[in-house]
C-alpha cells in the first residue's frame, strides 16, 4: 500500500529499529484523518456534567453533531443531553454575537436555572472576535451561577488543545466550594466519562475500600462536587490525554497528588486499586486488606468465565485504533490476559513517551501508527489478517466491510468495559463478535473455511 | 422524562435554538459529493467539521465515509487557507486517486473569505490536478440555510463545473433526485425506465452508501454518477428535479448554462407525487404505463382502502427537511389523517405556501413553523399544548415520542438507530406502501397495547 510520504515518519513497525515515531502533529492536509477539532475535544470532556448547561456558540451543526451522542450516564439531571445553540446567522457574522449570546444564556438559565454553565467558542467565534469572556462575566453577575468560556475554536490546535481548554474551564470551579467534612481518606475519580455507567462501578470499589469519592470528573458530574474537589486527598487519573493537564495543575497549585490509572483489564483494574489502596495505608489502618478481598472476590466471580473464553480466542488477532494511548495500553494487556495478540496498534492523539511505552509492550512486528487513516488502516488490517478491530464510530463500518469483528471501545459502547465486570463483559463482548457466523457467509470467512 | 424541562407555554426567543430540526451546510454538499463516482469529498476548514460529518453519515448508513479536510490551523485562520487546500489537493490525489474532488467551504474559510475559484485555478495552473481529473466546489456557510441548502449548492456546483452543451442533443432526460437515501435513487432509476425514459440520475449514492459486504473495503464503492455522464447532461433533452429545496438550483444552472429545459415537481412520496412523476416521466417517453406499474399503484390504493379505518382523522405532528414534509403531508392527508404539526429548521421561501397547497382545505387547524426556532423544543411545546396520535420524523423525535407517549415512525435524515431506510425506498408506489405500513404498525402496535383486555382484538 502507498503511504504518503509525509505519513511515513507516523508509522512504526516493532524491530530492531528504535522508535522513530513523529507524532503530535497537525495532520497532513487532504489526510482522511480520524481525528476531530478542538471542539470536539472541549465538548467530549464537559459533556457529562449534567447539571450544567452546554451552550455552544456559533452556527448550528456543532450543537447538532454534539447533541446527545455520548453514552455518558447521570443518575440524575439529564440536562447535559439537550442540544443548545445561538445558531449563528449571517448578519450575526458580520454584526457580532455577543448580543444573542447574552441573550441565549440568559433565556437558559432562566428556563432550566442550571448549577453552571459552559459556553463553548467555535471555530466562528475566534475569527469574528466576539469577546465570550466578557459576556459570561457580565451573565455570571447578573444570575449569580459561574458562566464558563471554553476557549475551544476548532482551528486553535488538536483535540488534546480542547482536553486542555475543558481543564481549563474545570480549573476556575474547582476550589469555589466548601470542603467541610470531606474524609482525610478520599479521592477524585479524574478521566472515567460514566460510558455506559462505568463510573458507578468504580466508584463502588472505592467506596467498599472505605474511600470517599469527592467527585467524579467528569463522568456523572455535578458542578457542586467539582467546587470542591480540591478537599480529595487524591487524584485518580484515567485517560491521561484528557485529564492529565487538570491533575498537574492541582498538584502545583493546591497540592494534590495524583496518580495515574486505568480501569480496563483485570491487571490495570487491580493495580489502580492496589495503588489508590497503597497511598493511604497509612490514614486508613487494614485498607490494603479489604482491598485484596475485594479483588479476590471479584476475581472468583469472573476468572471462570474468562477462562472459558479465552479457550476460545487464544491465538486470535486483534488490531487497536483508539483516540488516546492510554487506553491504548489497557488493552494490549487486556487482549493478552484473553490469549490475543495485538498486531496493529495506534491512537489520535497518543504523545511519544505513549508510543514508547506501547513498543516495550508489544510483541516484534506489531504496527503502531498515529493519527492514521481509512486506507492505511483497512491495509494494515488485512495484512496483519486480524479477527478483532477495536475502535470507534467510523471505524466500525471499515471491519465489518473486510468481515472482521469490531468493538467499541468509544462513545458508542453499551455494555460497561471498566472494572473486573467490564472486563467480563469485554470478554464476552470480543468473543461474540470474533465468533459471529456472519463471517463465514463473507469471502474471508469462506476462505478460512476452506483451509 | 429525558425532556422534563420543557414547557407548554410558548416563550420568544430569537437568540436560541434548542434540540434543532436541521443542522448545517456542510454535510448536504459532502453527501451530495457522494453521489458522484470515484468521488473524493473535501471540507475546506478544521478538522473536526469533517470528522462530524463522516460520523454522523456513517451512522446514519452503517457505512465508511470517506472525505478530506484541510486541517486548518492558527495560521489558515489568521492568512487564508490557500496554502492547505493546494496541499491537500496534491496530496490527495497522490495518495487517493479520486477522479473527482469536490471542495465544500465551512463557517470558518467563509468567513475569513477563501476565494475557491481563484484556488483551485491556481492548483491547475501549478499542475496539481493531473490531466483529466476535476476538482470542483461550493460554497456552503453555516450560517446560512441548512443541511439541505448545502445538498443544493453542490449539486449546482457539480453541474456549474461539469455539465457540457457540445451542440449534440442526446435522447435522455436528467434526473435530479434530490436529498433521498441510495433506495429511493434506485427505485427513481427503476421506474424511469420501465417507463421507457433514458434517464441521467445526479447525483446518485445507490452502491455507493448501501454497499454490499464483498470482503473488501472499497474507497470508491462501485456506483455514484460518473462524471462523463454528469458532462452529457448538458445534452439532455429536459432535466426532471425532484424537490424544490434540493434540486431546483442546479436544474435552473443546467437551464442557463447548457439550455436544458426543466420541470421541478415534489419529490415523489406517496400517491399522488408519484402519480405526478410518473405522468411527467410518460409526457417524455410517450408510452404507455407499463402494467406493472399501475398494479404497484391499485396495491398501493387497496392497502389503503383495506386499512382507511385505522388512518381515519388521527392528528400527526412531522419534521425534518421542505421536500420531504411537503410530500408527507399531501400523502397524509390522501390517508385521511391529520398532519397538524409541521417544523422544519430549514429556511427559505415558499414553505408553507408548498405545505398549505399539499394541505388543501382539508387541516384548517395546521399550525407551520420554519427557521432557526422552529426546532423539536417547539414542536414539544405545541404536544404539550394539545397532543398528537403520532410523530413522523428522523431518530431526534424519539424524546418527544417517549416522554409523550406517542407512537413514531422514523422518516428523514438523520436516522441513527434504526436500520432499513438505505435498503427500502419510501418514494413511488412501493415506497407509499412501506410508508403506510410503518404508520399502520405504529398507531396499530398502540392500540394493541393500549386496549383493556375485553376488547384485546385478534383480527384488526
Amino acid at each position: 500500500m502507498k503511504i504518503l510520504e509525509e505519513r511515513k515518519p507516523q508509522v512504526y513497525r516493532k524491530g530492531t529499529e528504535p522508535l522513530q515515531l513523529d507524532c503530535n502533529k497537525q495532520s497532513v492536509a487532504g489526510s482522511v484523518s480520524q481525528r476531530a477539532c478542538v471542539f470536539c475535544g472541549s465538548r467530549v470532556v464537559l459533556y457529562p456534567i449534567a447539571d450544567a448547561l452546554h451552550l455552544v456558540h456559533g452556527p448550528l451543526g456543532c450543537a447538532a453533531y454534539t447533541w446527545d451522542i455520548r453514552g455518558a450516564l447521570s443518575s440524575g439531571p439529564q440536562l447535559h443531553r439537550l442540544s443548545f445553540s445561538t445558531d449563528l446567522r449571517e448578519m450575526d457574522v458580520i454584526q457580532g454575537g455577543e448580543k444573542k449570546l447574552a441573550k441565549a444564556l440568559c433565556q437558559l438559565i432562566d428556563l432550566h436555572h442550571p448549577k453552571a454553565a459552559f459556553v463553548y467558542s467555535t471555530c466562528i467565534v475566534g475569527v469574528i472576535g466576539d469577546d465570550v469572556e466578557a459576556v459570561c462575566r457580565q451573565v455570571s453577575a447578573l444570575k449569580g451561577i459561574p458562566v464558563l468560556p471554553v476557549h475551544s475554536e476548532g482551528f486553535k490546535g488538536t483535540k488534546r488543545d480542547g482536553y486542555r481548554a475543558a481543564c481549563e474551564a474545570l480549573l476556575q470551579l474547582v476550589g469555589t466550594g466548601s470542603t467541610e467534612g470531606i474524609s482525610p481518606v478520599s479521592v477524585n475519580i479524574l478521566g472515567d466519562f460514566n460510558l455506559a455507567g462505568e463510573v458507578w462501578i468504580i466508584r463502588d470499589y472505592f467506596e467498599k475500600m472505605g474511600i470517599e469519592v469527592v467527585a467524579t470528573i467528569t463522568g456523572d458530574g455535578r458542578v457542586d462536587d467539582i467546587r470542591r474537589a480540591h478537599g480529595a486527598a487524591l487524584n485518580l487519573v484515567q485517560c491521561s490525554g484528557s485529564m492529565m493537564h487538570l491533575a498537574k495543575q492541582l498538584q502545583e497549585k493546591r497540592g494534590i497528588p495524583f496518580k495515574r490509572v486505568s480501569y480496563f483489564g483485570i491487571e490495570d483494574m487491580a493495580q489502580a486499586l492496589y495503588d489508590t489502596a497503597g497511598f493511604f495505608a497509612d490514614k486508613s489502618p487494614g485498607i490494603v486488606g479489604r482491598t485484596a478481598a475485594l479483588v479476590s472476590q471479584e476475581l472468583s466471580t469472573i476468572m471462570p468465565q474468562i477462562a472459558q473464553y479465552r479457550r476460545k480466542l487464544e491465538g486470535r488477532k486483534a488490531a487497536v485504533y483508539v483516540g488516546g494511548a492510554f487506553k491504548a495500553f489497557s488493552l494490549v494487556r487486556a487482549l493478552r490476559q484473553l490469549g490475543m495478540d495485538t498486531v496493529m496498534v495506534g491512537s489520535q492523539t497518543g504523545l511519544r513517551e505513549d508510543y514508547e511505552e506501547l513498543r516495550e509492550l508489544c510483541d516484534e512486528g506489531t504496527i503502531i501508527v498515529d493519527d492514521s487513516n481509512p486506507l492505511e488502516l483497512s491495509s494494515f488490517l488485512q495484512e496483519k489478517r486480524v479477527d478483532l478491530f477495536i475502535g470507534g464510530v467510523k471505524e466500525r463500518p471499515i471491519a465489518y466491510k473486510l468481515g472482521v469483528g469490531f468493538c467499541d471501545h468509544n462513545h458508542e459502547r453499551k455494555e460497561p468495559l471498566a472494572g473486573f465486570t467490564g472486563m467480563l463483559n469485554f470478554a464476552r463482548e470480543v468473543y461474540n463478535t470474533v465468533a459471529s457466523p456472519v463471517w463465514r457467509l463473507t469471502p474471508r470467512g469462506a476462505m478460512r473455511d476452506r483451509s | 422524562m429525558l425532556l422534563r424541562h420543557t414547557t407548554a407555554d410558548v416563550m420568544e426567543r430569537s437568540a436560541l435554538t434548542i434540540n434543532p430540526a436541521k443542522t448545517c451546510q456542510p454535510i448536504g454538499a459532502l453527501y451530495a459529493a457522494l453521489g458522484v463516482h470515484n468521488c473524493l469529498p473535501h471540507s475546506h476548514g478544521s478538522q473536526g467539521c469533517c470528522a462530524y460529518h463522516r460520523s454522523t453519515l456513517t451512522r446514519h448508513y452503517k457505512e465508511p465515509v470517506m472525505a478530506g479536510s484541510s486541517s486548518f490551523t492558527e495560521g489558515s485562520a489568521v492568512f487564508g487557507g490557500q496554502a492547505n487546500l493546494l496541499q491537500a489537493i496534491t496530496n490527495m490525489f497522490a495518495m487517493y486517486n479520486p477522479d473527482i474532488i469536490a471542495v465544500h467551504t465551512t463557517c470558518l474559510s467563509e468567513t475569513i473569505g477563501d476565494d475557491l475559484v481563484q484556488i483551485i485555478s491556481k492548483a491547475r495552473e501549478e499542475g496539481k490536478v493531473p490531466p483529466g481529473k476535476h476538482v470542483i466546489h461550493a460554497n456552503t456557510p453555516s450560517y446560512i440555510g441548512s443541511h439541505v441548502t448545502g445538498f443544493s449548492n453542490m449539486v449546482k456546483g457539480i453541474v456549474t463545473y461539469l455539465a457540457e452543451n457540445s451542440g449534440r442533443k442526446r435522447n435522455q432526460v436528467n434526473i435530479i433526485p434530490g436529498w433521498v437515501e441510495p433506495s429511493d435513487m434506485r427505485e427513481v432509476r427503476r421506474l424511469s425506465r420501465a417507463m421507457g425514459v433514458n434517464c441521467n440520475i445526479f447525483p446518485d449514492t445507490s452502491d455507493v452508501m448501501d454497499a454490499p459486504q464483498t470482503g473488501r473495503h472499497e474507497f470508491y464503492p462501485r456506483g455514484g454518477a460518473p462524471i462523463e455522464e454528469i458532462r452529457h447532461s448538458g445534452d439532455s433533452r429536459s432535466t426532471l428535479a425532484l424537490g424544490p429545496t434540493a434540486s431546483e438550483a442546479a436544474a435552473l444552472k443546467l437551464e442557463e448554462k447548457c439550455e436544458v429545459r426543466s420541470e421541478v415537481l415534489e419529490l415523489p412520496i406517496g400517491l399522488v407525487a408519484t402519480d405526478r412523476f410518473i405522468n411527467a416521466l410518460r409526457h417524455r417517453s410517450g408510452i404507455r404505463v407499463p402494467g406493472f406499474i399501475t398494479d404497484e399503484r391499485g396495491r398501493l390504493v387497496d392497502m389503503i382502502a383495506d386499512m382507511h379505518q385505522y388512518f381515519y382523522r388521527k392528528r400527526v405532528a412531522l419534521f425534518g427537511d421542505p421536500d420531504q414534509l411537503v410530500s408527507l403531508t399531501e400523502f397524509l392527508v390522501t390517508l385521511d389523517m391529520r398532519p397538524v404539526y409541521i417544523v422544519t429548521g430549514t429556511p427559505g421561501k415558499r414553505f408553507e405556501t408548498r405545505i398549505r397547497e399539499a394541505l388543501g382545505d382539508s387541516v384548517p387547524e395546521a399550525q407551520i413553523r420554519q427557521g432557526p426556532q422552529a426546532d423539536m423544543f417547539l414542536l414539544h411545546q405545541m404536544i404539550k399544548k394539545e397532543g398528537v396520535d403520532l410523530l413522523i420524523g428522523n431518530t431526534y423525535g424519539k424524546y418527544i415520542a417517549r416522554d409523550e407517549d406517542i407512537p413514531f415512525v422514523r422518516f428523514g435524515f438523520p436516522i441513527l438507530d434504526r436500520v432499513g431506510h438505505s435498503y427500502f425506498p419510501t418514494v413511488a408506489y412501493m415506497g407509499a406502501m412501506r410508508l403506510a405500513e410503518k404508520i399502520l404498525s405504529a398507531v396499530m402496535d398502540r392500540q394493541d397495547r393500549n386496549a383493556p383486555e375485553e376488547s384485546f382484538e385478534l383480527t384488526m
